[in-house]
Order: structure tokens, then sequence, then C-alpha cells
């Protein structure tokens, strides 16, 4: 893993603690998690406990330790969803990927995870892969949205 | 770029700006909000770029932010010198095309069109400005205007006036309609005091939830000891089924930085945050331009406007943790710790951010203060109720024809949002109740929809404004099922520090689970109620506090479909999987094969033309055959 990513996002933020979740926010844009590598070194660079990292890393949801897919799915969850059947599409969407809700396939096409909300409550319900939003989802257009991922 | 230095130079901008707004030739608008990106707007932009490149035409194209009326996105406006302002709904590809054909014939095609603008209103002026009229089109005159459309009739747009307006990268355009006027009103002619004043008289309360009154939370803030002071933008709009503050910072970003600005000045503050959640890339990224425009302006930085006041505004994401809505875990937040709410025996306007004076209001109430300083408080006074001034954004969502963000005078009626603007609930089906304040709120029965909505009148009903989320639901949703929804929800968003929000959240959670499964039994109501009543008195902060609101107040309304569960095992709204079955209606049943393509679990038997069969066995009631019959043979019981 080449440390010196690291080294820059620490830098941009003059390697202050306040700015941890950024620094995290940009590691995790730069290779989709939290890679266990990044994080030692962030710790040495910001002269801070690897617990104090960890703690950030797993209270904040956007933030995973875990190689996420090269697809993120993200079934959203608001009450307007839920009211309008975004329960059924995310069963739908497990049944159709072949995983549960927070795993990745084996493959790491994709990772399936919900999220409280996209704001987008008038398209509900609303499934978001990707920086692509798809509204007013139904069960039988899941399969042909999924095809266009590769 | 020219700093602007004075009022003057200022106007002079606007004078030269208005023609980006009322341009000479042709503008095309695109609503491109995230939800009008949702709807395929983006498609549309680009066959209408493609066209006017190809075609050499002599037409501006700009982006523009949300004008409330999701339901009918992409939208699509045409100013058209000579023409009234055109809105094409519902558009798409191959639609643009052929509208801009039409418009190169000097003609529309009217079905496609939802309404018309015969004068625009600014606002902040007073005044209206008239679209010079000639030689029109006959059907045009059918349209009907903006103004008589239902859906706006009662609408009236104070924070999301330049909303689907303007566009919100460009400051020229926002500077066209009268912004940082206000903000030049008082770095020149206002102190403090006068600034605070003008708030306090408006009335303004905070419209982030807890409806603290703004200008008394700025002079509390003001006399605080210690510098420096914070002033913080809370966009963390974590209501999920909320989105006014997204569309707000999309449409129209200066607006809240002027209103920063101008509370900044009254508070004697230099440093101001806005806390944005990371769910919202296109509101950062627009954001982020803004702040970067009005830095080149001057409006941001040292010295703004000659007064020897100093103001720099930074941006930080937010993690994905709606606790963080709260003002000591959002302050903790941006501090770079967890977002773990503490004790407020010291407000924040006294040790906030990093210990400091911190004054914290929501991107609405934000958006709000420039036009009440520009138009007085006794203008903005008159607008509400007594108690509630001013107007409030709903996110008017569910199972609602009409969806989209309203604007209305607080004091209006719940049956003339949902009815007169909302159009009632689709497909005949009938209203059950009204979800409001997020889950801090409650769900309003069908009984109560003459209530005046303001902040006092919510509250009674045992719900609250919250962010002003509306989510309509009809017969066909459980008010059992949507009081495990939040709960479940504020169960993942407990940050964990109160045992009693912790682990009393959770068996409450597992209490409902089980009442939906038909395992309830006597006793899980009162059991319900009583640790209603621990989680609401002993929790630390506003999460805590208001978690058992959802179990409460459909109990106050609905407590029948408690009961049904738990007596009867009966879902009536057919939602709880474990309570219903899927049947096939043999006789209304014409074999067509769909549902028994479609179905994941090849549970449903038939040849064609003959009658399907389930096989209850199989079936996981995904109901993909319910949505799909297009006989209404599939029964669910």
């Amino acid at each position: 893993m080449d440390l010196k990513v690291v080294d820059k996002i620490v830098d941009r933020y003059k390697r202050k603690e306040s700015a941890l979740i950024s620094i995290l926010q940009d590691i995790q844009a730069e290779y989709n998690y939290l890679p266990k590598e990044a994080l030692l070194h962030t710790r040495k660079r910001l002269n801070i406990p690897l617990t104090k990292i960890i703690r950030v890393a797993t209270f904040y949801n956007i933030f995973t330790l875990k190689p996420r897919g090269r697809h993120l799915i993200n079934v959203c969850m608001g009450t307007a969803c839920h009211v309008k059947g975004a329960g059924r599409i995310l069963e739908k969407l497990e049944r159709d990927v072949g995983i549960r809700t927070g795993e990745t396939t084996a493959d790491l096409k994709f990772s399936l995870e919900i999220i409280r909300c996209l704001g987008c409550c008038s398209l509900a319900p609303v499934v978001r892969i990707d920086n692509d939003i798809y509204g007013k989802v139904k069960q039988d257009r899941v399969q042909e949205i999924l095809k266009r991922y590769e | 770029m020219n700093k602007i230095e004075s009022l003057k130079d200022l106007n002079s901008l606007k004078e030269r700006s208005t023609e980006l707004i009322f341009p000479h030739r042709t503008k095309i608008l695109i609503g491109m909000a995230s939800c009008g990106l949702a709807s395929g707007a983006g498609e549309v932009f680009q066959t209408i770029a493609e066209e006017i490149k190809e075609r050499k035409l002599d037409i501006a194209l700009v982006r523009t932010g949300c004008i409330g009326f999701c339901q009918r996105e992409p939208l699509v406006d045409i100013m058209k010198p000579g023409w009234p302002k055109i809105s094409y709904c519902e558009m798409n590809s191959k639609k643009a095309t052929e509208a801009i054909h039409q418009l190169l014939q000097e003609k529309i095609k009217r079905e496609w069109i939802l309404a018309k603008v015969v004068e625009e209103e600014c606002l902040l002026e007073g005044t209206t400005r008239l679209y010079p009229l000639n030689g029109l089109p006959k059907k045009m005159e059918e349209i009907p205007s903006y103004k008589d459309i239902s859906f706006y009739k009662k609408q009236v747009k104070i924070a999301m006036r330049n909303c689907g307006f303007i566009d919100p990268e460009n400051i020229d355009e926002y500077i066209a309609r009268g912004g940082y006027s206000a903000l030049g009103k008082v770095l020149t002619q206002y102190d403090s005091e006068q600034v605070i004043g003008e708030i306090t008289k408006s009335g303004l309360r905070g419209r982030g939830g807890g409806g603290f009154l703004t200008g008394r939370k700025w002079r509390y803030c003001q006399s605080a000891q210690g510098y420096p002071k914070y002033v913080i933008c809370n966009a963390d709009e974590g209501d999920p089924g909320a989105y006014m503050d997204r569309s707000i910072l999309e449409g129209d970003p200066h607006s809240v930085l002027e209103g920063m600005l101008i509370g900044a000045y009254a508070i004697g503050s230099n440093e101001g945050y806005i806390y944005i959640r990371a769910e919202y890339p296109l509101a950062v990224k627009i954001l982020k331009k803004a702040i970067k425009q009005a830095e080149d302006y001057g409006f941001l930085g040292k010295n703004i406007f000659n007064s020897g006041f100093d103001f720099t505004v930074q941006i930080n994401r937010g993690g994905g943790a709606f606790v963080c809505g709260e003002s000591t875990a959002l302050m903790a937040s941006i501090e770079g710790k967890v977002g773990e709410p503490r004790a407020k025996h010291i407000h924040t306007i006294e040790s906030g951010l990093w210990g400091k004076p911190t004054n914290l209001n929501n991107v609405e109430t934000w958006a709000n203060v420039p036009l009440i300083i520009a138009k007085g408080a006794d203008w903005y006074a008159k607008i509400g109720t007594k108690e509630s001034k001013g107007t409030k954004v709903f996110s008017l969502v569910g199972k609602i024809e009409n969806t989209g963000l309203v604007e209305v005078p607080m004091g209006i009626t719940l049956k003339e949002i949902i009815y007169d603007i909302g159009g009632g609930v689709p497909e005949g089906k009938k209203f059950k109740a009204v979800q409001t304040g997020g889950p801090s709120g409650g769900c309003i029965p069908e009984e109560l929809i003459n209530l005046p909505v303001d902040f006092e009148e919510l509250t009674r009903a045992g719900s609250m404004m919250g962010s002003g989320g509306m989510i309509v639901m009809d017969e066909d949703t459980c008010m059992v099922d949507v009081a495990k929804y939040f709960l479940s929800f504020l169960q993942d968003e407990s940050c964990g520090k109160c045992t009693s929000c912790r682990e009393g959240i959770k068996r409450m959670l597992q209490i409902l689970t089980r009442i939906t499964q038909g395992k309830g039994k006597d006793g899980d109501i009162e059991l319900l109620e009583e640790l209603s009543q621990v989680v609401a008195e002993t929790s630390l902060c506003a999460l805590g506090q208001t978690a058992p609101n959802p179990v409460l107040s459909t109990l106050r309304y609905f407590r029948d479909e408690y009961e049904a569960h738990i007596k009867d095992k009966k879902c009536p709204a057919k939602v709880c999987k474990d309570l219903i079955t899927y049947s096939i209606d043999e006789e209304a049943c014409r074999g067509c094969l769909v549902c028994k393509k479609l179905c994941p679990q090849e549970a449903i038997t038939g040849e064609r033309k003959q009658p399907h069969r389930i096989n209850q066995d199989k079936c996981i009631k995904c109901g993909i055959c319910l949505e799909n019959c297009k006989f209404g043979a599939i029964r669910v019981e």
C-alpha cells in the first residue's frame, strides 16, 4: 500500500486531530474502505492512540473497516420509503444479489447497505447505486437496474 | 473579480445581473436538485444542450434548484421574450427534443405544460415584474397560472424564495434577486442590538425542531463571556422523510450564507461552520462553490462591506449519525470526536464548540434571516399564528397525490395541506394518519385533520413540528409497523451513552417485533407504556427523551390496531407478514402467467388461461404478484 496517499490526506488537514473525521472520509474515498495499514499510519502521523481512531471509525455509519464492493447499493429506508415498500425492495435485492444487508459479494462486485435517508422522499422508494439515484423503484425493475453495473 | 465594498457596488452589480434572470434572449431552466436528477433531469439537460449546440441556437441553458413540485419532475422552464414563463413537467429526452422543436416554431405542447408565470415576484423589494407579452400562441391562454394551480395556491415562499428560480451556482443571479442587500444594510446601518431586536421582534423560531426563539438565542450568545464565538449551521438533516434543508442548500446556498453572516455580525462571531450530512454530496459541492464565490466578492473574509467585520465559513461533512443533529453531539463531531451528546447544565451558547459561546441554527432558520432584515420584523410577524410566526417548509410525502416541498404560513390546517395542496390520498384509498416530527414526533389521526399547524398545536396533539417531515399514511399503512420502524431507526442511531435509551429502546423494539409477529401477549401495551416513561425521563438528550413518541402517539390514536395484533393475531392494514396470507381469487384470475413468472419462490402454479394457485409453504409474501396483477386477483388476508 502506498502510504504517501495517506500522508497527503493528513497533511491536507495540517495533521490536526480535530480533522480526524474528514481525514477518515478522504481515506475511505480513496480506498473504498478504511484499510488497517492506512489507520495505523494515520495514528503515527497524528500521534494519537489507535483506539481513538477506531472509536470514530466504528461510531459513524459511513465508515467501514471491511473492503466494499465496486458498486455500493444503498436502499433508502427513510419514512416515506418505508411506507412505500422499501423493505420489499431491500429483500428483493438481497435475493437477487445473493447477500444480506451489510454484506459484500465474494467477487467484490456489490455491497448492499441501507441508508436513512437520501432526501428524495418524493420519489420513494429510492435506491442509490454509486452516484445514480433510482426513484419509484418496483420489484420487477430491480433486475434491469442491476444489469447496468459490471 | 472586483470586491463589493459598498451598497453602491452591490446595486450596480445587481443592475448588471438583472439580464441574467430576465434575459433578452430565450432562457431554459432545468430543475437539477437531487430529486430532479433522480427523475432524469440530467439526461434532459444533456439532450437540450446537444440540441442547442447542434443547431447553434441562441438560448441560455441553466441549472436551477427544486421548485418543490418533485412529483412532476423533471421540470423544464422556458423563458422566451414576449412569452410568459412556461413550465414543462415530467419531461424526458424525447419530450425535451420535441419541446425545443415546438419552441423554434413559436409553438408549445400544451398538454405537457404544468403552469405559466405571467409575473415574477421580487419578494425582497415587494415588487412584481411582469413578463412583457406579445404575439402569444392561442393555446397559452388556457394554461393555468402558477399561482392558480392548487399545489401552489396556498403556498408562501420565504425560505425557498429563490429555489427553482435562480442558478444556485451563480452568485450574480442571487444578487440580481436582491441577495446580500440585507447583509449590506446590516453592516452599514445597523448595530448588533438592532439586528437582534429585529429578529426577536419578528418572532422567528428555530426550524430544526426545537422551536426556540432565534432572536433570544442570539441575544444570550451575544452577551455570553468568551472569545472567539462561533456560529454553526446545522445541515445534518437527519429526520428520515424531511429534505427541505437539502433543497435550500442545493437551490439557494447564498441565502444560508447571508443569514449566517447577519447572525455572526449580531452575535460578534468571526468564524462559522456548516455541518452537513455526507449523504448530500450535491449540496456539499454547491455549497463549496457558493463559499468560494462569496469570498471572491468579499462577502466572506476580511473587512466585509468595508465595515471592519470579518467572517469565514468552513464546511464539515457529517458521518451518517442521526444523533449528530443534536447540538452538543454536532459540536463534538466538528471537534473530530464521536458524536455523543453531553448534559446541558451549561448551554452551548455559553460553552459550545471548543468550550466557547456557540450559536447553532438550522438551514431553514438561517435562510429566513435575510428576508426578515430586508422586509422588516413587522412584515414577517404578520404571517403565521400568535406564537408561531412566518412560514414553514414541509416535505409532503408518503401516500399522497402531489408529493413535494411545500412552504406554507403557520396556522394552515392539516386538511388544507393534505387535500388542497397535496390533492389527497391516491388510488381512492382512505386517509389514515399523518406523521410529523420524524422519529421524535408522532402520528396524527384523521379526526384531527382540521388541526392548525404550528409548534404548539402539533405538540398538543402528541406530535411535534420537528424539521418538517409530513408523511401521509393511508389505510394500507400499519401503525404498529410504523412505530416499530421508528424504534428500529432509533435503536440503530442511539449513541449508547445512556442505558435507558440504549437498552430501553431495544426492549421496546423487541416487544413491538413480537406483536407484529403475532406473538404479542396481554400486558405488552402496558409494558410499552411503562418503558416509554422511563426512556423519556432518564435519557440525556432529545433522541432518547422523545424516542417513545411514535409508540405513544400510535397507542393514543390507534390502540385498536395494537389490540388486533395482540388479541386477534390480525394486522388490519395487511402489512405484517406473519399475520397475512396471499391467495388468488380464482374467479378474477385470467391465467395470464405474469405472477407465476415473477414469483421468486416458484410458489405459484397453474397453466395459461387456467386459474393460478399459491403454495403457502413456499410463499415468502414478497408481494410481487400483488404489485403486478392487472386483474386484482391477488387477495391478502
